[in-house]
């Protein structure tokens, strides 16, 4: 048998690392843009952005070849050990790191400062990896493994959101994906979408009227029926009952439209209410003919949310001081603050839409170099690349991310051991996250929630963490075939 | 599973980025404005003239520096200072004070900053010959205000920097524009200001310029503004102006057959280019520091009891209510005396109508009218209701409320109305003697000399006023209505014409016998209105020819006594000037008495 020291290499998932190294120099290339001036020296320049990010990269190929050079087996055995360090540095962070634009979240070491928060990211990996490894783990077995799982997960959050670093701590919030593929049931996931696509589409659309109701209400109550068809059509695998349902929906909202069309003002919120009680009649119906608790299921689905919807209106509209629902509104990038969040949001819009097919070409996007777009070279990277190299650019870097994301489920998937595959996952998860809000930020489609997009954005502590996650993992991955149950 | 999820929203995303970047176009159009550089070219402002074409205030070009802080690169501070007159430490303030968001909120390196306004043409010159030292810096070439003469500031207004509240009420404003202050260049502002055109440059991605933007097609020029021509007689307004030196007071001439202001003096007032060019901010503070406030606007925001000028428009009220005829005599025993009250008068005849007493200024005829009326309970029912019914009459010949003139600031004096007693007395707890004073224009009852000029004019047209305005004409545009709006008070001709002739006796053989010219019928009534401020306001209104009335004319003077002594002789020195062009030699005196006079010592303000 060969010495695993020079396995490493030949056992390395190379088409990996190759996506790795042509994110990181991409992302060089993007921030040399992104902060150009046209009285500016070189790319190598140290005193410019680029030129840091370089020796930030140096560092990072550094720490790479140091991550493969241990044995898989450390991470493992120092999961726990690492997490509590992590844990107590998060801690002194809170009281030591001083304020820098309100957020209390970066450790200011000489001339460096490095943000802990990024690196809890593999440090609650490993511990969520090693509790899923301990000897027969079954999360659905008892509640206190939900609980231990979920409580590695928040305790890192806590400590974030005492740094005042949400957008950070919502990343950890990914990890649920991984309880999910270690068998929590998909409802939770969906249950916890549908909560926050409720909330949004309620507060953000308070004003405007829609079928003689305020739109947002009407929106969440018309998309509350529509999952209730899908989940019996998915869920219960009915398709002719999902149907009825359907049909009987969509004639509800089509004469109502239609009466509010020819002038005649019917309070919509009675009769759509009454068409959701009338299919969860219908359900339960169903379910006593045939015994099927997912009618049940559904029903009770149909019911929470409809009580949720009037939690949160009352909550906001009643509870809350307008300044506070303000802030909120604001915060979700749901009112026009266009001199806050919104204007980050159109001029990065304006910046991508103005890249057409091919782009305007390497340094020469208007919007980046006349600093129209904040945060250009760190959180608001991505526009930088759609200015300049426009949709096939843009769609490039996107599809490379999903490479890397399937590529890295993929590896999670061939792990022999629990403890790689959660890892795996775990990994997986921080990367879509970081990459569905980020990006979503910067076409518009989700609210602006200031995380860096992965190797693209500017700044140290965020590649030496997304660096560190994807090594160990590697690493693992290399000492696959050393595991007992590999076959 | 989890990976169908990544892919579901990496197509979510490209349709997303699709449609941005493919299938629509409005964002490289954004991308394109942003990408614009927009030079305002500025239109010169109207030029206003007074009512015979005589230029009272034209343009004259002067020099902003302008920077673009992106392109400022090395230059000689000490020689830049040096010529243009700025210390080390100023320039350097200056230049933090651009770069401040705060005070600057439209900062950007990457636009035109103002760096310094007003630079006049010595130092534009000697700055021109060395622009190209100084990398970054351009001359915006601007327009200011020139007065031909250093008078009736507080009609023209002038024009100053616009504040954030302008942008944010008015679109059309951007930093570093002008607009009128104060006057008719504040009021006529849209007519005056023009429209500014608009050059537009483009920007490559280092912000350099590349040209005008499709060859300039989308440029607009600026279109100049519209000229003014004042109903004022500039000439008349500076010989007014010279009889309030060392005044305080006012003086307002209306010509009463179109409602057209001839003059309109604030005393003391300033000359109005001190308030053009970089000292403006300078000189504003110190008028608006002196205890005498040139800045107030006399003739329109003071308002003063109107003394015995009142008593014209009791006789109208009176004899329209039937109260009095012509032959109604009322007693006067050096006064008017019921009961325990005792309002003073002067010697004279007694009992005397309505036209004698205008004539010597009675103020127990007054009085007694006065009582009659309120106390009149078979007619009105309560002396509240007679008082509804006095006041009416009073808003319709222009008191208690603003007359409409076109110069802003206006005030509405003040007419009481029986609520106001009501209050103060309680209900029904007031009669004609509890408030007998506004019979003769004092206590309560106070007008701005402008109503007063207006009352005037409204008697010299036996009976109807059009709304005073001072500007006559606009450039290719008519009036808006509300300026030739005609008035008509529902008090019959005849009482207008019985009151003018006791305007007329009071010339011939009365209180204003110094307004007597030789050749032209003057009518005239005087006033001293006691006020709480020291000595007795002079007072004077009075219009002329008596039967082709050109000019009516109210003239206020502060603490100067007698109606006679001060106000009857400017009054009359004004209206001969205008009506004849000249003072007659034998009036020379009384011209060299008034120009020479100097009353504001009594004001009791002291200048510290």
């Amino acid at each position: 048998m060969e010495s695993r020291n020079t396995n490493i290499l030949r056992f390395l998932d190379w088409p990996t690392v190759i996506i790795y190294v042509i994110m990181v120099v991409a992302g060089v290339f993007s921030i040399y843009a992104a902060s150009y001036d046209f009285d500016q020296a070189s790319i190598l320049s140290f005193s410019e952005f680029s030129g840091k990010q370089i020796r930030w990269i140096g560092l990072a190929f550094a720490l790479a070849v140091m991550l493969l050079l241990f044995d898989a087996r450390i991470y493992e055995n120092y999961a726990v050990p690492i997490y509590i360090l992590i844990v107590i540095i998060l801690i002194v962070t809170i009281f030591v790191a001083p304020d820098i634009k309100g957020s209390r979240s970066w450790l200011v070491i000489g001339s460096m400062s490095i943000q802990p928060a990024e690196f809890g990211k593999f440090a609650t990996a490993l511990a969520l990896a090693k509790l899923f490894s301990s000897y027969n783990f079954k999360l659905n077995a008892a509640a206190k493994n939900y609980a231990e799982a979920i409580g590695i997960i928040l305790l890192p959050i806590a400590l974030i959101l005492a740094q005042r670093e949400t957008g950070s701590a919502l990343a950890y919030l990914s990890l649920f994906f991984v309880l999910y593929r270690e068998g929590m049931s998909g409802l939770v996931l969906l249950a916890a979408f549908c909560a926050v696509l409720f909330f949004v589409v309620t507060v953000k659309f308070t004003t405007a009227m829609f079928l003689g109701m305020a739109a947002g209400e009407a929106f969440v109550l018309i998309m509350i029926m529509f999952i209730m068809v899908s989940m019996v059509a998915v869920y219960c695998k009915r398709i002719v009952e999902a149907r009825n349902l359907l049909l009987a929906y969509v004639g509800v909202l089509l004469l109502l439209y239609i009466l509010q069309l020819s002038g005649i003002s019917v309070p919509g919120m009675p009769v759509l209410l009454t068409a959701i009680g009338g299919g969860c009649v219908y359900l339960l119906l169903l379910s006593l003919r045939t015994k099927a608790k997912k009618y049940l299921i559904t029903i009770g689905a149909a019911v929470l949310s409809v009580v949720f919807l009037f939690f949160v209106n009352f909550a906001f509209t009643k509870v809350l001081q307008p300044h506070q629902q303000q802030r909120i509104r604001v915060t979700l990038g749901i009112e026009d603050d266009l001199l806050g969040a919104g204007y980050n949001v159109n001029q990065s819009k304006i910046a991508i839409g103005s890249g057409g097919i091919t782009g305007k070409g390497f340094l020469n996007g208007t919007q980046s170099k006349l600093k129209y777009v904040p945060e250009q070279h760190t959180d608001f990277i991505y526009c930088t690349i759609g200015e300049e190299e426009g949709f096939i650019g843009s769609s490039l870097v996107l599809l490379l991310f999903l490479a890397l994301i399937l590529r890295v489920i993929h590896i999670a998937e061939r792990q022999p051991s629990v403890f790689g595959r959660v890892y795996g996952y775990c990994v997986a998860s921080y990367f879509i996250f970081h990459l569905a809000i980020n990006i979503g930020m910067v076409i518009g489609l989700c609210p602006v929630i200031g995380i860096p997009l992965p190797f693209f954005s500017y700044g140290g502590s965020s590649l030496w963490s997304f660096t560190i996650l994807l090594f160990i993992l590697l690493r693992i991955d290399a000492a696959r075939r050393d595991h007992p149950s590999y076959g | 599973m989890i990976g169908g999820f990544i892919i579901i929203i990496a197509v979510i995303y490209l349709v997303r980025l699709f449609s941005l970047q493919v299938a629509d176009d409005k964002y490289k159009d954004y991308a394109d404005s942003n990408a614009f550089l927009r030079k305002a070219i500025y239109p010169s402002r109207g030029i206003i003239y007074d009512r015979n074409g005589e230029v009272v205030v034209y343009n004259q070009p002067a020099y902003d520096i302008m920077m673009i802080p992106r392109e400022i690169h090395d230059f000689d501070t000490i020689d830049f200072c040096e010529t243009i007159g700025l210390s080390r430490e100023q320039f350097d303030k200056r230049m933090r004070d651009v770069r401040d968001k705060h005070l600057n909120p439209g900062y950007s390196s990457y636009s035109p900053q103002t760096f310094m306004t007003h630079l006049n043409s010595e130092d534009y010159g000697r700055l021109q010959e060395k622009m190209y030292r100084f990398p970054g810096f351009y001359i915006q070439k601007r327009i200011l205000r020139e007065y031909q003469r250093p008078v009736a500031a507080n009609v023209l207004g002038n024009i100053r920097e616009v504040s954030n509240a302008d942008i944010q009420r008015d679109p059309y404003y951007k930093r570093g524009d002008y607009t009128g202050d104060l006057g008719v260049e504040k009021s006529y502002e849209e007519y005056l200001r023009g429209v500014k055109g608009e050059e537009i440059l483009i920007r490559d991605a280092r912000g350099r310029i590349k040209g005008h933007y499709e060859d300039g097609a989308m440029d607009k020029r600026a279109v100049s503004g519209r000229n003014l021509k004042l109903s004022l007689d500039i000439k008349l307004q500076e010989y007014a102006e010279s009889l309030m030196v060392n005044k305080i007071g006012a003086i307002v001439a209306i010509e009463p057959s179109t409602g057209e202001v001839l003059a309109m003096v604030t005393a003391p007032s300033y000359d109005p280019s001190l308030l053009v060019g970089r000292k403006r901010g300078e000189n504003y503070a110190k008028l608006n520091q002196d205890p005498y406030k040139p800045l107030l606007d006399r003739s329109i925001m003071g308002a003063y009891p109107p003394g015995s000028t009142f008593k014209p428009s009791q006789g109208l009220i009176l004899l329209q209510e039937g109260i009095i005829n012509l032959s109604t005599p009322y007693p006067c025993y050096h006064g008017y005396i019921n009961g325990r009250l005792k309002v003073g008068c002067h010697p004279h005849g007694s009992p005397i109508p309505l036209k004698p007493a205008l004539q010597t200024s009675c103020n127990a005829f007054f009085c007694w009218g006065f009582k009659n009326m309120i106390d009149r309970r078979s007619k009105y029912g309560t002396p509240a209701k007679a008082f509804e019914v006095w006041k009416n009459y009073l808003v319709e010949l222009g008191y208690g409320y603003r007359l409409g003139l076109d110069v802003p600031g206006e005030i509405r004096g003040f007419i009481p109305n029986a609520k106001f007693y009501d209050k103060v007395y309680g209900e029904n707890r007031w009669s004609a003697n509890t408030i007998i004073s506004v019979s003769i224009g004092q206590g309560e009852v106070l007008a701005t000399p402008l109503q007063i000029a207006n009352l005037c004019s409204t008697i010299a047209n036996r009976g109807w006023y059009i709304t005073p305005h001072v500007v006559k004409e606009i450039q290719d545009t008519v009036l808006p209505a509300k300026s030739l709006e005609r008035h008509n008070p529902s008090i019959d001709r005849v009482h207008f014409e019985a009151v003018a002739e006791g305007m007329r006796m009071a010339v011939t053989g009365g209180t204003c016998r110094i307004a007597n010219l030789p050749d032209i019928e003057v009518c005239g009534k005087t006033g001293t209105a006691q006020n709480p401020h020291g000595r007795d306001h002079s007072v004077f209104m009075g219009f002329a020819p008596y039967h082709d009335p050109k000019i009516a004319i109210c003239v206020f003077v502060e603490n100067a006594g007698f109606g006679a002594t001060f106000g009857v002789p400017i009054g009359s020195l004004v209206m001969e000037k205008y009506l004849t062009g000249q003072i007659a030699e034998n009036r020379k005196y009384l011209e060299q008495r008034m120009l020479e006079s100097n009353t504001i010592i009594y004001s009791g303000v002291k200048k510290h």
